[in-house]
Formats: structure tokens, C-alpha cells, sequence
């Protein structure tokens, strides 16, 4: 045997990458004193996207859960706002509260859905997602079905709420995504992977599946329960057709198919090429949606590592060190048995 | 006689796994050829990429002169090669009967129909309107040889129709392969025992992982056919 | 409305939730494919007829059966095109390409016609406002019965179907192993496209029966599809009489919180549904096509 094999976590490329990506997110945060307030509103939505790009790629990439109520904590995360707003706290701080609100509820609604895949997984967190719709609408004080605004923001000047709005949606996504990386890295990551490889043989060798999903399950219902924060300070109007709608679903779809279901890098480009969409199409109407869900199938069906999953597969390049890399592989061949024979 | 079927340099993979690597071999009208070899030599994969059910990675298949490599399988039954998969596959919650019906083949005309099936295995008869998961193992094996004989096929591929089965099953499902084989069906059988194997076949074929080490009718002694099959002889060339 | 009057009227509402579910627990059954955009192809049946009715003006009754052909081949055309090639890729990919599909479907749908809702009661005449008064609180709506009757008669029939004819027979047999169907000359992909076909077809008709008991608009599948969904798994068994059953429990889950109060109609039936999902059964259906 020729060489000797060692596993690598990083490679020249991700360190490059990882640095300069790290020195990027810190510019980052200089974004609302270098440009104009409608540029800032705009990165914000980007932020936003990317965040629940993230979060249902964990789900669904890595848990192998695909979801389609994850608008139930977008819904509840800027519904929950409101309802603290309405009790007094101070907007930002509710916000942040709401997003932990939705992590906290998501523990209980994890007992009963985590219990199924597939089709009942997906519909049942829909049905979820209607409930919890239907319970908002009932409540006068959260502005029924006429939807609702966060009067408190007014307090603010529309410069500086625009800043503050875009530095808590940068910590929120710089927050839960480096969470999900540090979990990635972990032993958490070997389970997951080999989870997705064969639930079944995981669970033999220990790997506790059911604890797992949960981790996944409230990561990314406190990462959509914050999105839906930040959507309510970055639009300021909400109402519950819309936050609490199917089409949030569509866009999370979209993003993480196109950009690479199950990789870390996809989903951030996958965001980025739906906000390039909405920002050049947005008179589009309902021929916006009917591309992306025409995009989405032929993403599932013909593509389905999506853009970064087939460059990464075909080039073998990793530009965030999430996995693991085999070195010094060896080169002679190993011969056929029958000639080994004497 | 012509050759029925005719197989060259046939090549199947599970996944990136080799199963079947380069076999080509002959099967001509009327023969019955045994395909023996250890557990994991590629008997199986071998016979259900010549059904159909397994695709093939290269090579070709020839049936009654057509090249079928191609076809897809229920196609292959049409043309006259039934498959018995191994482990029976019987639909488990159809009965008898329809399990019989379902493989009927009303094109293809000849001496079997659910009639004379059930004659040929009288102890299916009164099972007729029984689930096929309560049955037990020689009564599914029976209905699964009938499943295939019902389309009248020119070819049978018979998977191991011995595993599983009390020896007195065992008996009764080569009495009536000796039956078939004496009414001119071309049979290719994949059998683990090789002494039932050369008591019914005019031909052995023996595989050793993935590969075709030997083939012979009686001028093989029965050391030849123990040696190929455990691997003690190089391949031929 | 009294309690009793309440639970009729959610019979028959239930009988509609069957009809509309057939389609899906077929599919189920034959593919294990969860078909998300049932309830938008239903919704689009509805749209079809309405294009008839502008154009000919005859009762919605006729238009189902001029849109029936076009909506089978669609049917047979999706599983040809579409989800016989996502069947071969895991799991994940039927629910994201039928979901893919819905959200086209309702789009489409909403380019081509009006957000507004429309409603064919209006053109189906009599029916759709006839009812018996059976008692001072109890009375049986006309297009209700109609629609219970139906349901049976699709859901008998497609049982009739699969237990006693040859092709019935041929689809049962792919349901429960598709690679020994085939090698046993069935042509399983010819069988999932006439399922899908049928599972259209029925959705077609519940379309019918949508547009023609209450209004509708381009994003109504959604709602169409969760009912669906919530009768087959209240009615658990995966067997066509199951999702029968289901369907009644969901419409009377449904009258009766309306009953209670009128926003709560939904909201009742979800809860049923989220119920039966929590109980140790937790709505696994085995689902086969059962004889």
C-alpha cells in the first residue's frame, strides 16, 4: 500500500475562502453607514432570505425532513412581536424574545411531529401552520385578519430603525448560521450524515436519530421565528395570509434547491439568485411564481444537487469546511481476486 | 437446434459493485442448463438482468434471435422468458387465483392456463381464494412456478426454488420439473444443491464472483464442477 | 341549526371530503406518492368547467363530463412525465416536485383567471338550493346528498375495480411489488400513468362538486388539498372505505365547531386531525390497495 491516508477538516482553499468570507461578514456590518437607507432595506431582505434558505436546508437537507409550515414560525415570530410590543417591551428586545418563543413552542410541537416523515411530516406542519394562523386571527388585540403594524417602531426615526433593523438581522443570520456550522463540524455532523445515509443503521450504532431532528427541528423554527421578526420590522405591515402564507414555503423551496439541498455554501447562493430575481421581476405577479415553481421541479428533477452541489461534486471543491476530506489516497490499484489465486 | 438464448460478455452492477463480469453463454430450445456457484457468485443478478429486472451495465442478450438487451422487462414475458424470483415474490395480498390470473398472458396461446396449473399442483387447489402471505413455503413456491408457467414461456428461469422448503417440498417441486423438462421446456436453474442440480440438468454453468469458470454437460466429473465452484482452479481463458 | 341538524349536514359534508380524497389515498396506495398538488388539480377541474359554462353555457353537470377527457390525459401525461421520473429518486423529491407543481398550478391559475372567488351554484340550478325538510330542525341539501352519493358510488366502483377486474387486478398487483409486476408482464409504468389519470379524474369531479356548493378562488387548492389530506389520515386505514370514513368524522368535526361558532369550523377539523396524529395509531396508514 502506497501513502498513507489522513482526514483532513480543512484544505488550502477553504482556509482562503473561510478568511476572507469571515473579513466579508464584518464589512458586513458597515453596510447602513455606507449606503443609501433603500440599499440597507434591501440587504436586509437579502439577509432575511438567506436565513430561511438556512434554516429549512437544516431541516431538510440535513434531517431529511422536508417541511411545509415553517411560515407557522415565521408567522409566530412577528406575530409574537407584536403581542410583546403590545405588553410593554421595547421592539428590538421583543424581537429577539419572539424568536426564542418560537425555539421554546417548537420543543412540544417536535414530540408529536418528529414521530413522522415524508408526506405526514410535511402536511402535518402545514396543518400547524394553519392552526396557528387561525388562533392569530381570532385575537382582536393582534389586529384579527386585517393585519397589524409595529407602532412602536415609530418611535425610532426611519434611518435608525433602518440600521438597527439591518444590524439584528445580520446578528440573527451570522448567529444561526454559525451555530449550524459549529454543529456541522461537530460529532453532531457525522450523525447527521449518517442519518441521511441509512436512518436505520445510524440508530444501530447508537447515533440517537430522534434527538438529532429535534436539535435541527428548533434551530430552524427559532431561525424562522426570527426571520419573521425581522420581516415585520423590515415591511413594518403584517397580516396573517401573508406571514402566516404557503408561498414563504415556495421561496425556502427554491432557494435551497437551486442553491444545493444538503450543502452548507448552497442555500447563501441560492438566496442570492431568488433576491437577484425579486429585485428585477418584482412587477412580476403571479408569472414570478409560477417560474419559480417550474424552476423548483426541474431543479428537483433534473438537477437535484442543485448549482453548488454539482459544482462541488464535479470539481471536489469545499469552500467552508463543514466535512471531511480524504488525503494521501492510495494509487495502485487493488488486484482482482481470481489472479491472486495460485 | 437452434440457440434459444444467447448471452455475450454480459456485464451488472449493484450500485458501483460488479455482480456480473463478462459472461456469455449459450441456451439452445429444449436444454436444461443449471447455473451453480457459492453465495454472492452473481447467479441471481445474472438471471434477473436476462428477465429484465435488472439492468445491464454491458453486453448483450439475445432471444429467439432479437436483441432484447434493451427491453424492459414485462416485455421479455411477453416474448416467452418467465422469471421464478428467488424468495418466491408472490403479491402478498392477492389470492392465489388472481396471483395466477395477474400473469396470464391471453397472446401468448399454449397447454397452460389457471386450469391446468392448478392440475399440474393439485395441492394449490383448494387454496384458490387464499391470501398468498399465509401460505406456507412449498404451497407459495408451487404457485410462484405456476405464476410463471401460466404465460406459457419458452424459457423458465428458475431461482433457487429449493431454499426454504422442507426436504418432501423440495421433491415435489423436481417431480414436476422433471415433468416440464420431459415436455420440452428450456429451463436455466439456479441451484445451490449441486446434486439436485446435475440430476436434472443436461448442462452446468458455474460462476465464481461474477465470472463463468466452467461449463459442461456430462463429460464433467463431479470434482470439476466442486473445484470451479469453490474457486480451487484458475478461470479458463 | 340544531346539534342533529349539525351532524347531518356534516355527513354530507363529508361525503364531498371523500370524494375529494379518493384520488389521493389512491395514489397513495398504488405509489406512495403524496400527490401535494391534488388539491390545485381539483381547483383547476373547476376552472376547466367554469371555461365550458362561459363559453356554452350548459350546467355544470355537462361541463365535467367535456372536461373529464382532458383532465384524465393531464393525469396520465403528470405521472408519464413528471413523477415516474421522481418515483425513481428518493423520497424527497415526489413532495418537492409535487409541491413544485402546485405552486404552479394555483399561479397559472391566478394569471389566467381573477383572484376574485366565483361559484357554478348559480348555474346548476335548482339543485344546488333544493333540500328535503325531513323534520322542523332537520333538512338533507340537495347537492349534499348528491354529493355523498357520489362519493359512494366512485369510491364503490373503484373498489369494484381493483377486487374484480383484470386491470384492477394488474394495479393491485403493482402496489404491492412493482419490480415482480414487471417481470411478470405488467407494464407498471402504464399502471401508475392510469392511476394518476384516475386519481385526476376523481379530483376533477370533486372540482365539480366544489364549485358548485360553495365558491372558489386560484389558491383554494391548498385548503382543498389539506382536507384531503386530514380525511385520509382520520380514516387510517388506507383501504378506499377508510378515507370514507375519514371524511365524514372531518365534516363533522367541522359542522359541529361551526356549530359552536362559525370561525371555528376549520379550526375543529384540524384539531381532530392533529388529534388522531397524536394517538398511539398516530395516523400511519399501511395504506394498500386492499381487496
Amino acid at each position: 500500500m502506497t501513502g498513507t491516508l489522513r482526514v483532513r477538516r480543512w484544505s488550502k482553499l477553504s482556509a482562503g475562502f473561510s478568511g476572507s468570507f469571515t473579513a466579508f461578514v464584518i464589512a458586513l456590518i458597515f453596510v447602513p453607514v455606507l449606503l443609501s437607507e433603500n440599499a440597507t432595506a434591501k440587504m436586509t431582505t437579502l439577509l432575511i432570505l438567506v436565513l430561511l434558505a438556512a434554516m429549512w436546508n437544516a431541516l431538510a437537507g440535513y434531517g431529511g425532513l422536508v417541511s411545509i409550515g415553517q411560515q407557522g414560525f415565521i408567522g409566530l415570530g412577528a406575530y409574537g412581536t407584536v403581542w410583546l410590543c403590545n405588553h410593554g417591551m421595547n421592539p428590538y428586545q421583543a424581537m429577539v424574545v419572539a424568536t426564542l418563543f418560537c425555539g421554546a413552542i417548537s420543543l412540544p410541537v417536535s414530540l408529536l411531529v418528529l414521530r413522522f416523515r415524508g408526506a405526514q411530516f410535511a402536511i402535518g406542519m402545514w396543518v400547524l401552520a394553519e392552526v396557528a394562523a387561525i388562533l392569530v386571527s381570532f385575537d382582536q388585540s393582534l389586529g384579527a385578519g386585517t393585519g397589524t403594524s409595529l407602532i412602536e417602531l415609530n418611535y425610532y426615526s426611519p434611518g435608525a430603525r433602518q440600521e438597527y433593523t439591518y444590524w439584528l438581522t445580520l446578528g440573527m443570520a451570522v448567529f444561526f448560521l454559525g451555530v449550524l456550522f459549529v454543529l456541522l463540524r461537530s460529532r453532531f455532523g457525522s450523525s447527521l450524515q449518517a442519518i441521511r445515509d441509512d436512518e436505520e443503521a445510524a440508530a444501530s450504532v447508537g447515533v440517537r436519530v430522534v434527538a438529532c431532528k429535534r436539535i435541527l427541528f428548533v434551530l430552524a423554527a427559532a431561525g424562522c421565528g426570527g426571520a419573521g421578526a425581522m420581516t415585520l420590522a423590515n415591511t413594518l405591515f403584517i397580516e396573517p395570509t401573508s406571514i402566516f402564507g404557503v408561498n414563504w414555503t415556495a421561496y425556502m423551496v427554491f432557494m435551497v434547491l437551486v442553491g444545493g439541498l444538503g450543502t452548507f455554501e448552497g442555500p447563501i447562493i441560492g438566496a442570492v439568485v431568488l433576491f437577484l430575481i425579486q429585485n428585477h421581476y418584482s412587477s412580476g405577479g403571479a408569472w414570478y411564481l409560477v417560474g419559480l415553481g417550474v424552476a423548483s421541479m426541474l431543479f428537483a428533477l433534473l438537477l437535484p444537487r442543485g448549482l453548488w452541489g454539482t459544482v462541488r461534486d464535479r470539481f471536489k471543491i469545499q469552500l467552508l469546511p463543514v466535512g471531511h476530506q480524504l488525503s494521501g489516497v492510495a494509487s495502485t490499484p487493488i488486484p482482482a481476486p481470481a489472479e491472486e489465486a495460485s | 437446434m437452434s440457440s434459444l438464448l444467447s448471452v455475450q460478455g454480459l456485464e451488472a452492477r449493484h450500485g458501483l459493485l460488479p455482480a456480473v463480469r463478462g459472461v456469455s453463454f449459450e441456451v439452445t430450445d429444449g436444454e436444461t442448463v443449471a447455473l451453480v456457484g457459492a453465495n454472492g457468485a452473481g447467479k441471481t443478478t445474472l438471471l434477473r438482468t436476462i428477465a429484465g429486472a435488472h439492468k445491464s451495465a454491458a453486453g448483450q442478450i439475445r432471444f429467439d434471435g432479437d436483441d432484447i438487451t434493451r427491453v424492459r422487462a414485462h416485455d421479455r414475458l411477453r416474448r416467452g422468458i418467465a422469471l421464478v424470483p428467488e424468495g418466491r415474490r408472490l403479491f402478498p395480498d392477492l389470492t392465489v387465483e388472481e396471483n395466477l390470473l395477474v400473469a396470464a398472458r391471453p397472446d401468448r396461446k399454449g397447454q397452460w392456463t389457471l386450469d391446468t396449473v392448478l392440475e399440474a399442483f393439485p395441492l394449490l387447489k383448494p387454496l384458490r381464494g387464499r391470501r398468498a402471505a399465509t401460505l406456507s413455503g412449498g404451497e407459495q413456491q408451487a404457485t410462484a412456478i405456476g405464476r410463471a408457467l401460466i404465460s406459457n414461456p419458452r424459457l423458465l428461469l428458475l431461482d433457487e426454488v429449493s431454499l426454504g422448503l422442507a426436504p418432501i417440498a423440495v421433491e415435489a417441486v423436481y417431480r414436476s420439473l422433471t415433468t416440464l423438462i420431459e415436455g420440452g421446456t428450456t429451463i436455466v436453474l439456479v441451484e445451490q444443491d449441486l446434486k439436485r442440480a446435475t440430476s436434472v440438468a443436461s448442462r452446468v454453468i458455474c460462476m465464481l464472483e461474477g465470472r463463468l469458470v466452467l461449463e459442461g454437460g456430462s463429460e464433467l466429473t463431479r470434482e470439476q464442477i466442486t473445484e470451479a465452484y469453490f474457486g480451487l482452479r484458475k478461470a479458463p481463458t | 341549526m340544531t346539534w342533529t341538524n349539525a351532524v347531518i349536514q356534516g355527513v354530507f359534508l363529508g361525503g364531498f371530503y371523500a370524494l375529494l380524497a379518493c384520488g389521493l389515498s389512491l395514489m397513495f396506495g398504488l405509489m406512495r406518492i403524496v400527490n401535494l398538488a391534488h388539491g390545485d388539480i381539483a381547483v383547476l377541474g373547476a376552472y376547466l368547467i367554469t371555461v365550458v359554462l362561459d363559453h356554452w353555457g350548459v350546467s355544470p353537470f355537462i361541463g365535467f363530463v367535456a372536461v373529464l377527457p382532458i383532465m384524465l390525459a393531464l393525469g396520465y401525461l403528470l405521472q408519464r412525465v413528471i413523477l415516474e421520473r421522481s418515483l425513481r429518486s428518493g423520497v424527497l423529491v415526489p413532495l418537492l416536485t409535487t409541491f413544485g407543481l402546485a405552486i404552479v398550478i394555483q399561479n397559472l391559475l391566478l394569471e389566467k383567471f381573477s383572484p376574485d372567488v366565483r361559484s357554478l351554484g348559480g348555474d346548476a340550478g335548482w339543485i344546488t338550493t333544493a333540500s328535503w325538510q325531513i323534520t322542523n330542525q332537520v333538512s338533507i341539501p340537495a347537492i349534499g346528498a348528491l354529493a355523498l352519493v357520489v362519493a359512494i358510488a366512485t369510491l364503490g366502483g373503484l373498489q369494484l375495480y381493483l377486487s374484480r377486474t383484470p386491470s384492477g387486478r394488474r394495479m393491485r398487483a403493482t402496489a404491492q411489488d412493482p419490480d415482480t409486476a414487471e417481470l411478470v408482464g405488467i407494464d407498471s409504468r402504464s399502471v401508475y400513468a392510469w392511476g394518476t389519470a384516475i386519481a385526476v379524474g376523481t379530483a376533477a369531479l370533486a372540482g365539480m362538486f366544489l364549485a358548485m356548493r360553495s365558491t372558489f378562488d386560484p389558491y383554494a387548492g391548498s385548503t382543498q388539498l389539506i382536507f384531503a389530506f386530514e380525511a385520509v389520515v382520520i380514516g387510517g386505514l388506507g383501504s378506499l372505505w377508510g378515507t370514507l370514513v375519514g371524511g365524514i368524522v372531518l365534516g363533522v368535526s367541522q359542522t359541529i365547531g361551526a356549530q359552536i361558532d362559525p370561525q371555528y369550523s376549520v379550526l375543529a377539523g384540524d384539531l381532530v386531525f392533529l388529534a388522531v396524529l397524536a394517538s398511539p395509531r398516530g395516523g400511519i396508514f399501511r395504506a394498500r390497495l386492499a381487496s
